[in-house]
């Protein structure tokens, strides 16, 4: 009997802790962009210079779209990566354009001049553009294709290889499977 | 140095914890009885040095002593020595040594408590505290060691998390310990029990008050949690049914359940088996809920650091589960022969109904918990579950549960006479329908906040109509006034009428609840200067922008003049922090509470300070203050069961 009752505590409990162990396997905070492979959403940007950027007048370019602040220490950490990037490829038929967020113009400028960045940059003032493109964190890069369909997204700061590869990618119209992560941190 | 200190009190104590296991094994040999005195020994030589690692931790973190890399990553310099003591559970290592710590202040309260009495299930008792406690010590020291030094050592700490820092940090994560820790208590006393085979109700009655106690730090921990969610968090809600919060609140249900059903075993002796296994369910939520949130296993809006401790926790649970369990079936034969249910109604049968409903709100919670990891399992596709599903599934279940509270307390034991009911309970059905055509007359027409606002009534109604049968026969007997009456009532029956205070406390909750989830409003808008948004009988005027550096952050504030009704209130100003350390900034709401409803104020967003634009969102939240009055209630219940006011009953000796 005693027996018989434990074989049947077993057989509740175990399938629960198998399915606990599961989760190991898996990585929970991944969550598939919907925004992959879909037209990126329309926007215009008043540049730190004055001049206003349409991403419609961009079509037949690859697109790299930041979202960053000056007060975000990631973004600090990949800028001097972002502008060695621009400089291997802005004389090819792709751009950079930098979306600073929930910023102060005066710093935002500061950290322009800080890093010596020479990609058009432009301030995000209503906080519309990261609505339309799911924006949780900064800073957040997607790549845009000629046609003007996103190709990859990446959360968090990225290195210098890896937006020229991807943006090599977008400008021959290669969609990634995955968005992509580094330097991902957890807040603390 | 400290770092050395703290650690090495660590190891020794993982080593007593040891003996402590062992000892009661060796003794129970014949001869060997000797060993039995040791496991209090071990108890004790644990207490003593756990508090000298704790003590070690907060003097680092106060001398900000950035040798120890704990230290590093929750303080800084400039943190306020308030803050520096509460880092000590500012991240996964400290919260680890605090839980530690209470339990074995806890095992040792028990140990002291219990030298005289009890003599042969305390070495089991306390077996049962060490193995949990060298599980807690193992982590410490070897996977999660808050001791671990850093070299080169900074110049200054990276410091808390800045949501932490609120004076909710004090009670919050202590309380909720303490809960989770004080549901050791009975659960070691049961284990205790199954070992020597010894399955009377002598566990039960000698867990009693620790089972209130336990029950009320895991109310108030949730409660006080709620709070902080919903005046720092800024998203005007206090509970989003998020998975770290269904682990806090899950061992309540089970807690709640047991608290009821030992009544049933102590007068009928039944449920024996069903008690057992409650309190091994509730305990074991404990260590599940600390394993959801530290494995990384589930996605959660609370960012928690994961690592190799989630799975060190599943393997522990695993034990506990099959262990207590296992035993269990081992010791099920003794535990045959119980009375049958003599009516369904009766308050036996209320109380088995209670747990049903709680263990079935479990159960629901439970599953939509750990859904997406089931669903990724079987389908292989990613779903999420949230509150709509939490919502729906569970409000039935609370509701039902809200009237069994009204009938419970009020119904005969054994079987319940047709005179019984009418006597408890025609009055107070009469009050409260009468109340709820009133209600539904003056506007409340949806057909659950009405249910709900006429359960919630019937239970006050039962509870005073009963209080106020008593103090008639009180003043009968004894010519006693009401308030006289009311004090010897209390001291005659305390656990009856704490209980009935306690009660009265979740009602004002659930009336809170209700409201809140019923009849909030709320609308956003981007104002300049001197415009104003109007939301039911209020009507708020941007009044402009300030920004100011703060010692960790820059300040963004917004001033609103509130008017209600057309008199002024004054001004309110939420706020937006920028923290250097942040991914994003941190926004602090503010809202003003009066009796019928809270305003609650969210900057969402601003122009350039100078062009003082704002983007406010504005929250009306009814009753949402009841919760907190609510849970003060509860306070009251509980020391008013539990004090020793009144003369101890025999069988509590």
């Amino acid at each position: 009997m005693a027996w018989r009752r434990l074989i049947l505590s077993v057989l509740v409990i175990a399938p629960v802790l198998w399915l606990l162990a599961f989760g190991f396997t898996r990585d929970a905070r991944y969550i598939h962009s919907p925004l992959l492979a879909k037209q990126a959403a329309p926007f215009t940007v008043t540049l730190f210079d004055g001049r206003q950027v349409r991403l419609e007048d961009l079509r037949g370019k690859a697109v790299f779209l930041n979202f960053w602040a000056s007060w975000c220490t990631p973004c600090r950490a990949e800028a001097k990566d972002l502008e060695a990037a621009w400089q291997q490829i802005k004389d090819r038929n792709m751009v950079f354009l930098g979306v600073a967020l929930q910023d102060r113009e005066q710093d935002a400028r500061a950290f322009l001049q800080e890093f010596n960045i020479t990609y058009a940059n432009g301030r995000d003032e209503s906080g519309k553009i990261a609505v339309d493109y799911g924006v949780w964190g900064i800073p957040e890069s997607f790549f845009i294709d000629p046609q003007g369909r996103i190709t990859y997204k990446h959360v968090g700061g990225i290195r210098a290889s890896l937006v020229t590869a991807k943006l090599q990618e977008a400008a021959s119209g290669i969609v990634s499977a995955k968005e992509g992560k580094e330097d991902y941190q957890p807040i603390r | 140095m400290t770092a050395t200190l703290g650690h090495t009190a660590i190891i020794m104590a993982f080593l007593a914890a040891l003996c402590g296991v062992v000892c009661p094994i060796v003794g129970s040999r014949p001869g060997l009885e000797r060993y039995f005195s040791f496991t209090r020994t071990a108890i004790l030589s644990q207490f003593v040095l756990v508090t000298l690692a704790a003590g070690a931790l907060i003097y680092g973190l106060i001398a900000t002593d950035f040798s120890i890399r704990y230290v590093v990553f929750n303080t800084t310099r400039g943190t306020p020595i308030y803050y520096r003591v509460t880092g000590l559970w500012g991240a996964l290592e400290g919260s680890l040594l605090l839980w530690e710590w209470i339990l074995i202040i806890f095992s040792g309260l028990v140990a002291w408590i219990y030298r005289h009495r009890q003599r042969e299930t305390m070495p089991w008792v306390l077996m049962v505290f060490s193995i949990v406690s060298a599980f807690f010590l193992g982590v410490i020291a070897f996977v999660s060691n808050p001791f671990e030094t850093i070299s080169p050592v900074p110049l200054d700490g990276r410091g808390l998390n800045p949501l932490l820092e609120d004076a909710n940090m004090m009670t919050h994560p202590p309380l909720l310990y303490a809960g989770f820790v004080g549901l050791t208590v009975p659960y070691a006393f049961a284990i205790a029990a199954l070992i020597r085979g010894k399955l009377d109700e002598a566990w039960i009655v000698a867990t009693r008050r620790w089972t209130i106690i336990a029950w009320f730090f895991l109310t108030a921990g949730n409660l006080v949690g709620a709070w902080w969610s919903y005046h720092v968090l800024g998203w005007g809600g206090y509970w989003a049914w998020d998975p770290v919060e269904n682990a806090a609140f899950m061992p309540w249900l089970p807690a709640t359940a047991f608290l009821h059903s030992v009544q049933v075993q102590e007068r009928r002796r039944m449920l024996k088996v069903w008690n057992l296994s409650l309190i091994i369910i509730a305990f074991s939520l404990t260590i599940f809920g600390t394993f959801l949130t530290r494995s990384g296993i589930i996605s959660s809006i609370h960012a928690f650091s994961s690592g190799p401790v989630g799975s060190v926790f599943l393997i522990f649970l695993a034990f506990v589960l099959l262990a207590s369990f296992g035993l269990l079936a081992f010791r099920a034969d003794l535990l045959k022969g119980q009375p049958e249910l003599d009516s369904m109604v009766s308050r036996e049968s209320a109380f088995l109904l209670n747990n049903i409903v709680l263990v079935s709100a479990l159960f629901t919670i439970f599953l939509g918990t750990i859904f997406p990891l089931l669903s990724e399992a079987v389908a292989g596709t990613q779903v999420s579950v949230g509150a709509p599903y939490f919502n729906s599934v569970t409000v039935p279940l609370f509701l039902l549960l809200v009237f069994l509270m009204g009938v419970g307390p009020m119904i005969a034991w054994r079987r319940a006479s047709w005179d019984n009911l009418k006597r408890n309970f025609l009055w107070p059905s009469v009050a409260s329908l009468s109340l709820a055509l009133a209600l539904f007359f003056w506007r409340i027409r949806d057909f659950l906040p009405l249910l709900g606002f006429t359960l919630l009534a019937f239970v006050v109604f039962s509870i005073l109509y009963d209080t106020g049968l008593a103090l008639r026969a009180r003043r009968r007997v004894a010519g006693e006034g009401i308030l006289r009456g009311l004090v010897t009532l209390c001291r005659r029956n305390q656990r009856r009428y704490g209980g009935l205070v306690v009660h009265l406390g979740v009602v004002l909750i659930v009336l809170g609840i209700a409201g809140s989830m019923g009849y909030s409003t709320e609308r956003e808008a981007t104002l300049g200067l001197k415009e104003h948004l109007s939301i039911g009988r209020y009507l708020i005027q941007f009044e402009g922008l300030k920004g100011t550096q703060q010692p960790t952050h820059f300040r963004v504030e917004g001033s609103f003049r509130v008017f209600h009704q057309g008199t002024e209130w004054g001004i309110l100003s939420p706020a937006l922090k920028f923290f250097p350390t942040q991914q994003s900034p941190i926004g602090r709401a503010v809202h003003r509470s009066s009796p019928s409803e809270d305003i609650y104020l969210i900057l969402s967003g601003f122009s350039d300070l100078n062009q003082n634009q704002a983007t406010l969102k504005v929250l009306v939240r009814p009753l949402v203050v009841w919760i907190w009055i609510g849970g003060f209630v509860i306070a009251l219940g509980t020391l008013l069961a539990i004090l020793p006011l009144g003369k101890a009953s025999p069988e509590e000796k």
